[in-house]
């Protein structure tokens, strides 16, 4: 089963599907997935989720495996990362040798929670099909990489804590998690900064930007600024609070539907 | 707690700094039941709806209100660190620092709205015991509401019964934590700190009770709050 297949399968459900998917999401993958993609296979967990009703709420074991599946990305990466000779800079060595200690431990605990239910880990492909082909060459390529999956986790977790809401003490594991993996997004954000000399490249998420796009748009984008149907930019007492400043406050969400979709060109085939 | 803070003016040593956290954390766990049976042995019913106390109240909008008297002292300290700003702050540092100090404000005041008629008065702060002169103790008082923001929220999202009210306190806690990574490498900059000692052996991030939470910030407020009627 492709990507295009699943996000196809999708809008059979729900018509409205594939306009929920950010059109930048499409769009990326139009133009940047290699033809090498196309014949991709998804990891079962994804594919499994994927095949249920759309909306229809994931079990406890499939969300942990979702979450699995995304730490295994993220370890493997810092994994080859941090053992690549004078590829990060020394300045950073410390940084990425922490989150990557945070993703093996996550793993680990995963794992532990899973038992034999614990999918294995994917082969991962972090040219993502041909899109980043300087990803283990070019420091900038490989941490802009980096904001990517820290961000996309932050959304993911977040995404799922309703779905756990019925399950406590998974949904304190899995916030306990989440707010590790922001606290990684906000340092490599603002290391990126910092490097391009850009700064409006903060810690916190202004409007929606990040790349690619399709990380930070959605169907709640970052740019989002109604939380529990109260508009932020209208509270009386925020004053000249710009609406910027309303975005970076409020992280946002993203469905398991739509983290497949940034995801999915990462992960080559399931063990 | 007036030593713990004396402790973060004297050094800028980060490892002492989580040390000075988890200590704090610890003694406050510690003496948490035996406040509430003081509050409880000592006033009655009365006592308790008196303008002494600030109940938060029950439920939703008990977390909600827990929330935000959070957000109120984290709002007021950044308000006070930008009006009397420490020698030599950088450019870098008040624009981090004003971020912060706007988000939290929004936060406030999302909460207030979100409340309407339920929403606890304004709390009086008592920063008394830091140097708003000291970049050390600024940044330190910072690292401590930041890294006791993310706690809070970790801890509370179970307590939480509507799912939009859990969402919100997603999107919030998040930000918190994105503000202690921050903060944290302003201290200590490209070091471990940024995610460190809040974390543990399994890389999850502590969550803390409101009880601990409370007694935590208590030596930060005027008033008396109670989270006696907060779902647990």
């Amino acid at each position: 089963m492709d990507i295009f297949k699943i996000l196809d399968s999708i809008q059979k459900v729900d018509g409205d599907a594939a306009g929920r998917l950010e059109h930048s999401t499409r769009r990326m993958f139009m133009n940047r997935v290699s033809s090498s993609l196309a014949a991709a296979a998804v990891p079962t967990v994804f594919a499994s989720i994927v095949n249920k009703a759309y909306g229809a709420t994931p079990t406890v074991t499939e969300i942990l495996n979702f979450a699995l599946t995304l730490e295994y990305l993220e370890e493997t990466f810092y994994f080859q990362a941090n053992r690549m000779d004078n590829f990060i800079p020394a300045e950073y060595t410390l940084v990425f040798s922490q989150i990557e200690k945070h993703e093996t431990q996550h793993v680990h605990f995963l794992k532990a929670a899973l038992g034999s239910a614990a999918v294995d880990r994917p082969t991962f492909d972090f040219t993502y099909g041909g899109a980043f082909p300087d990803a283990w060459t070019n420091f900038m390529t490989f941490i802009t990489i980096s904001a990517a999956l820290e961000d996309t986790g932050v959304r993911a977790y977040k995404g799922q804590a309703g779905n756990l809401i019925s399950a406590p003490q998974i949904l304190e594991y899995a916030l306990q998690v989440h707010s590790v993996e922001a606290r990684h997004a906000s340092l490599v954000r603002r290391i990126i900064g910092k490097l391009k000399n850009d700064p409006m490249m903060k810690g916190w998420i202004t409007q929606a930007k990040g790349f690619p796009p399709a990380v930070y748009a959605g169907m709640t984008p970052e740019s989002n600024m109604v939380h529990a149907g109260l508009d932020a930019s209208t509270l009386a007492g925020i004053g000249s609070i710009s609406d910027d400043a309303v975005t970076e406050s409020f992280d946002e969400p993203l469905t398991m539907e739509e983290v497949l979709a940034i995801a999915g060109p990462f992960i080559v085939k399931t063990m | 707690m007036k030593k713990t803070l004396t402790q973060f003016s004297d050094s800028s040593d980060s490892v002492m700094l989580s040390k000075v956290n988890r200590r704090f954390f610890l003694r406050s766990a510690g003496v948490a039941a035996t406040t509430g049976a003081f509050i409880m042995g000592a006033c009655t019913e009365q006592d308790l709806m008196s303008d002494d106390v600030v109940d938060l109240g029950s439920g939703d909008f008990g977390i909600l209100n827990y929330a935000y008297a959070l957000e109120q002292l984290e709002a007021a300290f950044y308000i006070q660190v930008l009006t009397t700003p420490y020698l030599n702050m950088t450019d870098m540092e008040k624009w981090i620092l004003t971020d912060i100090r706007d988000h939290e404000i929004i936060h406030r005041e999302f909460f207030k709205a979100a409340l309407g008629m339920k929403a606890i008065k304004g709390l009086t702060p008592n920063f008394s015991q830091i140097d708003f002169a000291s970049r050390t103790s600024v940044l330190g008082a910072a690292k401590l509401f930041e890294d006791t923001g993310v706690a809070a929220y970790n801890g509370a999202g179970k307590l939480i019964e509507d799912v939009n009210y859990l969402l919100v306190a997603g999107k919030i806690v998040s930000v918190e934590a994105r503000h202690a990574s921050a903060i944290a490498d302003l201290i200590n900059p490209n070091a471990l700190e940024f995610a460190n000692g809040q974390i543990d052996e399994n890389g999850l991030e502590h969550a803390y009770s409101p009880s601990i939470i409370l007694d935590g910030v208590s030596p930060f407020v005027m008033d008396k709050i109670s989270g006696k009627n907060l779902p647990s």
